[in-house]
């Protein structure tokens, strides 16, 4: 059986509002980066970290960093559940599948102590 | 003597085949699992672009390699899919098309949407 204390919040209606929430937050900004990318096909360095760098867009992108974590967590953790298990894997499944569940967030960690101070350090 | 059997139902591959909200699921869950994977392409380009001036040059000479723009375009493709299939999901949410006919033709729409899309990001990119 799999139990839920690696999801992210322990609860599965909590991680359905997350879900959701986080998702409007990412699909905001990639709509925002993405027109901005299609507005200005000739941008240079300075356009493209003035529009970065720029307050408003520095909390975005951390908003958004925070919001993608918690998403990719609920996603990959949901995926994990679903098809990690001993059903397919055999007897070891709930070892390689806490091994998939460190392994995600090693990755997540990462992205985020990579992306906070680039964004930061504009 | 009983004449009513029980029926086998076969679901071997060749008898059993996919409804098109299945593959729309999957398919949500493989373009998720490619944009955990492929945002730190993204990230790298973005850093290398934003790193200085001579950054700006060299993110620009790899975004005209075409493997790095099949690689832009296919993790692109990965977003707006699952964009896509999330304006969906959270349709159905709010009870917004949960019959399995509207659910079917919403997969269907999904997956036309997101190739006119792709489409045309690449005919952008390339």
């Amino acid at each position: 059986m799999v139990t839920n204390v690696t999801s992210l919040t322990r609860s599965g209606l909590a991680d359905f509002l997350v879900q959701r929430v986080t998702a409007v937050i990412i699909a905001l900004y990639a709509i925002c980066v993405f027109g901005f990318f299609l507005a200005n096909p000739d941008m240079s360095h300075g356009e493209l970290k003035g529009y970065f760098g720029s307050t408003s867009m520095k909390l975005f992108s951390t908003v958004t960093v925070l919001a993608t974590v918690a998403h990719a967590w609920i996603g990959m953790w949901t995926i994990g559940t679903d098809y990690i298990r001993q059903h397919y894997f055999g007897e070891h499944a709930t070892t390689f599948r806490l091994f998939y569940q460190c392994g995600y967030l090693l990755v997540l960690f990462l992205y985020t102590s990579w992306a906070l101070p680039l964004f930061w350090g504009l | 003597m009983r004449t009513e059997r029980p029926v086998f139902l076969s679901l071997s591959p060749n008898k059993f085949h996919w409804p098109i909200t299945a593959l729309a699921s999957i398919a949500h869950r493989l373009t998720g699992v490619g944009l955990f994977v492929g945002i730190s392409f993204l990230l790298w380009l973005l850093d290398l672009a934003l790193s200085s001036e001579g950054g700006f040059v060299e993110a620009g000479r790899v975004m005209n390699l075409p493997l790095a723009k099949l690689g832009v375009i296919f993790i692109l493709a990965n977003l707006v899919y699952h964009l896509l299939a999330g304006i969906r999901h959270m349709l159905m949410d709010i009870h917004v098309g949960g019959s399995f006919e509207a659910a079917s033709l919403s997969a269907w729409i999904v997956f036309a949407l997101s190739t006119i899309a792709v489409a045309a990001i690449g005919a952008w990119l390339w």
